[in-house]
Order: C-alpha cells, then sequence, then structure tokens
C-alpha cells in the first residue's frame, strides 16, 4: 500500500504561483470577489505563504507554497463530528462533500490552515464559467466519498487532495494497459508538480524506498512544517540556501 | 379567569388571572425582535453563511460566543434549584420556579446557536447518522441533549403541585387552559404521600442534575480545549468555564428575580434577604472567576511560549485590550465593590451588577473564542473580524425569543413554587429549629445519628 507524500525544494522554488493557479483551474475553485478575498474568503487549496522579516536594507522574504499537509496525525480528522473528513488506507486526508455539515470546526482545528470554507453558492464569471474542468473525482465508492474537482455546494468544506482524481485516472489506466503506475509518472501527478516551471516539487509513495520524495525526503535540508505539534505531515520541504 | 382560594396565595396568582396592558407592549417588542432575527437567520440561509462577518481563519464567531453563554446562562437553573436543594440552603425556595425557568428556556438556544452556525443545517441529522465520538462535538450533542432533557422533567415535576392547584383553584377558565392543567396535573391530589415521593425523585434528580451542570459545561470548553490552538489548549479552560457559566447564572436569576418581584409585585415573597444571600454567592463567584484568569494567563504569560504568547497579547494590549479589559472591570471590580460593599449590596446595586456580569461574561466568551483564531501559527497575517448586522440581528432574535418563552411561561403556572414556599412553613422551619438545636449541647438529636 502506497503513502503518499510530496516533496517543495524551497531553492528551486520562485514563487511564481503557478502551482496556486493550476491547482484553482484543476480543482474548480471557485472564484471569490475582490472584497470577498480582502475578507479572507478566497480559496486556495494551493497558496504560497509569503513571510517577510526585517527593514529595508536588511530584508529577508521567504515563500512557501502551501499544499495540504495531508498528515499521518491529522488534528482535522479527530474533530469531524460526521466523519466527513477522513485519512484513507493511502494516507491521503480527504472530505467527503455530501457528508460534511458545515461546522468548520476540522478548518479550526488545522495549525495549516488548509482548509476553506464555502461562504456563498460557488459562482464564476463569464469567461472563467466555461473553462470549468469537466473531470469528476474518484467514483465514491472507491475513496468512501465525493472528493475532488466537482463542483461543491455552498456551507462545507473544502481542501487539497493531492490531486486524488488524477491519481485514480492514472492507476486505472495503468491497470487497462496491464502496467504499474511508476515513479516517474508519479512525480509529476498533481497538477501543481505538473506546471511548476521550476521543477521544485515532486509526488510520490513515502513508503518506497527507491522513490524520488523518498530519496529527497533523507536530504539534510529535509524538514516539515510545525513539527513540533506531532502531526507528522507528509508534506516534506528542503530549506532554501542549503 | 378568577382566582378561588386561599387569600395567602392570591398574590402568586395574580400575574395568571390578570394581564396588564404593559405585558402586551413588551410581546409586542419582543415578537418585533424576534421577526428581526428570524428574517436575518432566512437571509443567511438563503445567501450563505457569508453574511456573516466570519472568515479564514476567524472561521467562528459570535453565534459560538452564544452557544457558550447560552448553555452558561442555563446553569442558573440547576445550580439554585438542584446544589441548593442539596446543601438544604432554604432561601433558595422563592428562586427556584424561575430558575429552573432560565435553565430550560436558554438551553434551545445554546444548541441552537450552533445550529444557526452550520454551513449545511439540512444536514444535521448526519451528526446521528455518522456520528463520531472522537469529536468533542459529539460529545456536546450528547451531554447538552441529556441536560435538555433532564431539565425539562426536573421542571416539570416541580410544576406538578402547582399545576394542580391552577386546576383547582381557577375558576371561568378557558377549555384549553382547563384540559393543560388537568393533563400535567396528572391527577395530583396533594396527599403527603405524594409530596413524600415528589421529594424523593426531586433529591434524585438534584444530584443527577448537579453532575451534569460539571459535565456539561466542561465539554462546552473541550470544543476550545481539545484543540492545540494557541490560548484554549489550556487544562484550566474546564473548569474556568464552568465557573464562568455558574457566575453568569447566577447572577441572570438576579435580574430575573428582580423583574418578576417589581412586575407583579411579589415584594411579599422574594425580600431583600433574598438578594443578599444570592449577591453574597455572586460575589464569591467573581472572586473564584478572577482567581482562575488570573492562573490562566499568569501561566501562559510566565512560560512565554511566543505561540501562546502573541494570543495574551492580543488580549491584553492589542485590538482585544478594550473587551478584555472592560470584562475584567464587569466581572470583577464592579462586583466586588457594590456586592462587597454592605451600604450598596441593595437590590438596585444587585441588579447593577448583574447586568454588568452578564455583559463582561459575554465579552468574556468573546475574547476566548475570537483572538484565538486571528493569531494563525503559520505567517498569514492577523484576522480580523467585524460581526455583521445579520449576527447581531439573530442575537437578539435568540434573547428576544428566550424573553418572550420566559414571559409567557408567567401567565401559566405561578413564577414561584407555591408548594415549595409552604413546604417552607410546614416543614422546613420546624425541621431547622430542631437541627440548630442538635448543634448544641444539652439536646439529643431528633433525627438520625
Amino acid at each position: 500500500m502506497p503513502r503518499w507524500g510530496m516533496v517543495i525544494d524551497l531553492d528551486k522554488c520562485t514563487a511564481c504561483q503557478a502551482c496556486t493557479v493550476a491547482c484553482l483551474a484543476e480543482n474548480n475553485v471557485p472564484w471569490a470577489e475582490p472584497e470577498e478575498a480582502a475578507l479572507g474568503r478566497a480559496i486556495f487549496w494551493q497558496d504560497v505563504i509569503t513571510d517577510v522579516e526585517g527593514e529595508y536594507p536588511r530584508v529577508r522574504a521567504r515563500f512557501t507554497p502551501r499544499p495540504c499537509q495531508h498528515c499521518e496525525e491529522p488534528p482535522c480528522v479527530k474533530v469531524c463530528p460526521v466523519r466527513a473528513t477522513y485519512k484513507d488506507e493511502e494516507g491521503l486526508v480527504l472530505q467527503r462533500y455530501e457528508r460534511c455539515i458545515g461546522c468548520r470546526y476540522c478548518a479550526v482545528a488545522c495549525p495549516y490552515g488548509v482548509r476553506y470554507f464555502n461562504w456563498y453558492e460557488p459562482q464564476w464569471p463569464e469567461p472563467l464559467d466555461q473553462l470549468l474542468n469537466p473531470d469528476e473525482g474518484p467514483p465514491p465508492e472507491t475513496r468512501g466519498g465525493r472528493s475532488g474537482p466537482e463542483i461543491r455546494p455552498k456551507g462545507i468544506v473544502e481542501k487539497c487532495t493531492f490531486c486524488v482524481h488524477r491519481l485514480e485516472k492514472a492507476r486505472h489506466e495503468a491497470e487497462e494497459a496491464g502496467k504499474d503506475l511508476t515513479d516517474e509518472e508519479l512525480v509529476l501527478l498533481p497538477a501543481c508538480n505538473q506546471t511548476c516551471p521550476a521543477s521544485a516539487r515532486y509526488f510520490g509513495d513515502l513508503d518506497d524506498p527507491e522513490s524520488t520524495v523518498s530519496r529527497l525526503a533523507e536530504s539534510s535540508r529535509a524538514f516539515k512544517l510545525l513539527e513540533d505539534l506531532g502531526t507528522e505531515p507528509k508534506v516534506i520541504y528542503l530549506k532554501a540556501g542549503g | 379567569m378568577r382566582y378561588e382560594g386561599p387569600r395567602e396565595d392570591a398574590a402568586l396568582f395574580q400575574p395568571i388571572v390578570h394581564t396588564g396592558w404593559r405585558f402586551y407592549v413588551l410581546l409586542a417588542a419582543l415578537v418585533i425582535v424576534v421577526i428581526w432575527g428570524v428574517s436575518a437567520y432566512y437571509r443567511q440561509l438563503s445567501l450563505g453563511l457569508g453574511v456573516t462577518g466570519m472568515n479564514r481563519p476567524v472561521f467562528m464567531g459570535v453565534y459560538i460566543v452564544n452557544f457558550v453563554f447560552f448553555i452558561g446562562l442555563s446553569h442558573a437553573g440547576t445550580l439554585i434549584s438542584a446544589i441548593l436543594r442539596i446543601v438544604g440552603a432554604e432561601w433558595r425556595r422563592p428562586f427556584t420556579r424561575a430558575a429552573e425557568a432560565v435553565t430550560l428556556f436558554s438551553l434551545p438556544f445554546g444548541a441552537g446557536s450552533i445550529i444557526i452556525d452550520l454551513g449545511r443545517p439540512d444536514r444535521l441529522l448526519n451528526v446521528i447518522q455518522y456520528g463520531s465520538f472522537r469529536s468533542p462535538i459529539l460529545w456536546d450533542v450528547t451531554a447538552v441533549s441529556l441536560y435538555l432533557l433532564s431539565s425539562l422533567f426536573y421542571f416539570y415535576f416541580a410544576l406538578i403541585p402547582d399545576v394542580a392547584m391552577c386546576r383547582d383553584r381557577l375558576q371561568d377558565v378557558s377549555t384549553f387552559r382547563k384540559r393543560l392543567y388537568e393533563l400535567l396535573a396528572l391527577g395530583w391530589t396533594g396527599s403527603g404521600q405524594q409530596y413524600r415521593r415528589l421529594n424523593v425523585v426531586m433529591n434524585i434528580m438534584a444530584l443527577w442534575l448537579t453532575m451534569l451542570v460539571v459535565t456539561v459545561h466542561t465539554v462546552v470548553s473541550w470544543i476550545f480545549g481539545m484543540t492545540i490552538v494557541p490560548g484554549w489548549h489550556t487544562a484550566i479552560i474546564g473548569p474556568y468555564f464552568l465557573v464562568g457559566a455558574i457566575f453568569a447564572g447566577a447572577a441572570a436569576l438576579i435580574i430575573i428575580a428582580a423583574i418578576l418581584r417589581k412586575a407583579y409585585h411579589l415584594e411579599n415573597y422574594i425580600k431583600p434577604v433574598h438578594f443578599r444571600a444570592l449577591s453574597s454567592f455572586v460575589l464569591a463567584l467573581s472572586l473564584a472567576w478572577f482567581y482562575f484568569t488570573v492562573a490562566e494567563f499568569m501561566t501562559v504569560y510566565y512560560g512565554d511560549e511566543p505561540a501562546h504568547m502573541v494570543v495574551f497579547n492580543a488580549k491584553f494590549w492589542e485590538e482585544f485590550a478594550s473587551a478584555f479589559w472592560l470584562t475584567v472591570v464587569l466581572c470583577f471590580v464592579v462586583p466586588v465593590v457594590i456586592l462587597g460593599n454592605p451600604f450598596t449590596r441593595t437590590i438596585t446595586g444587585a441588579v447593577i451588577a448583574s447586568v454588568g456580569i452578564n455583559v463582561g461574561m459575554w465579552l468574556e466568551r468573546y475574547t476566548v473564542v475570537v483572538p484565538s483564531l486571528t493569531r494563525p501559527r503559520l505567517p498569514y497575517g492577523i484576522g480580523v473580524y467585524r460581526p455583521t448586522w445579520e449576527e447581531w440581528a439573530i442575537t437578539a432574535g435568540c434573547f428576544a425569543l428566550f424573553a418572550l418563552l420566559f414571559a409567557l411561561f408567567t401567565k401559566v403556572v405561578p413564577v414561584i413554587a407555591v408548594w415549595e414556599v409552604h413546604e417552607a412553613k410546614e416543614l422546613a422551619i420546624p425541621e431547622a429549629v430542631e437541627r440548630l438545636k442538635s448543634y448544641f449541647p444539652g439536646t439529643v438529636s431528633a433525627t438520625r445519628e
């Protein structure tokens, strides 16, 4: 059984935000009016956190691309009153759209701020409404519920899935061809990774010692966000300037 | 409607028999506020929670504050009625009925505030179908529903003798009312055997409810305490919330008792001595609340952990400072000054202090819930939360509906438990004399050793 994880090399990342945009398009993330975005209502399953320290001329800016950390010990999963959010067998932390009651307790419990709420009915201005991703989420029976790019109703929580629908699709295609998914195919599988112009992002199986992500995770530059909280994230960062 | 019964109880039935124009004015005013709240909720339901001021990272706001506040308010009833019954505090007697009614009418708004806060209230039953006991919300659902059910029975059992009096003593009543009294009285005749049974049940229920008071408010606090959010994740939050709840509840009872006393001319029943007893109680709770506050913040301050200190600073010196310090003034400084001084510990003084305490405790809940959320651990920047008119309207609607239910209740049964007051005269006074005598040398105890 694979254990999916991601490695992000901060030395390579240029903070161009292409990952963010690719994610919005891939996953049919609803559009937020500028005034709503100013209120903190915009949804970014994948965001780039900007941290500027010091004052001119001694300024240090840090950029951290931030998908869901898909924790091994997810604080969000524990607090959900209806098991709408859960960690599946392969370690993905997913959200069942059809079950969530919109209490937002998970969003409060997540120390990484990766969970987003649909404050209104989702909408897209023209011509974005013509450009929605027609892909469906993985069949509910394979992942225990509806997740992925399918349009979410208002009043529920949504989050990054590591593009679980792309994973299912690739796996299905490989099965049809009678092959296994290779590490090479996996590395760029999520939309954010595929789009990254700097090739700073890697996806793969952390339980396979030969996989790209496993080898990179052993780097002396490797670290995790808020590691001391005991959440055991499966997103591993490689320190910049190493 | 006429009252035909012993003259001495006439004042207690007067509110049922006679309704003045002021009552209708109050009713109309409350109905208007309720309609305002309902229309705001309808707007929220059709448009989405976007009409509130909530956002990311401030995912919780006024509704959750109301939830904690109303549950806290509900502890007034059980506290006065159950705990004081157990310890045998005789001064509780004129307050019990009103106190139990506060519990019964405030609890639905505690539970209701959670439903108002949901993005998908239509999926509420998922909580039962897919309920996960790993989640503190499920602990709350269990504890609060148990508490609501138990309070309802406790309230009703204590009501039976008085409903029977209504059935027997009120003449020329409408058929509906007559049926209602007959049905609720359960064929009560008022025999000694029935009273003995009732007291046994009430004593058992009092113990059960006292346990529930502790459980319910601890579990409410654990919604916050069980997460690792700075400012919430502290062991003291359970007892801290509990003390605050009993504090606000007892203060609310002072306000309500004073209003009932004035509006229904119950000066003969609810006397300054009762307010003095309740005031001392509230004063002690104010000191306890302050002690918990100091214990909580001193630990955080001395520990000096960065993630906790940003929340501490937000409360002490930054944008939440006015709410935080106002809480300290209203919940500690004002009550201690007014209630600690025999000259100002009058009914008016107690009411002023109590209004302050309730405003203060609402603010305290606010400064527990919101500041922690505005300071995410990762450098996203500071969250800002400004409640919208919809949130205030819904809040006002909840309080108005609470008052409305309470007002209507005063027109159905006596607001003072008639049988409990009688019992004091007939049984409790002789018992107390015996007990007092038994404390001292030279007399043989009349009660069991």
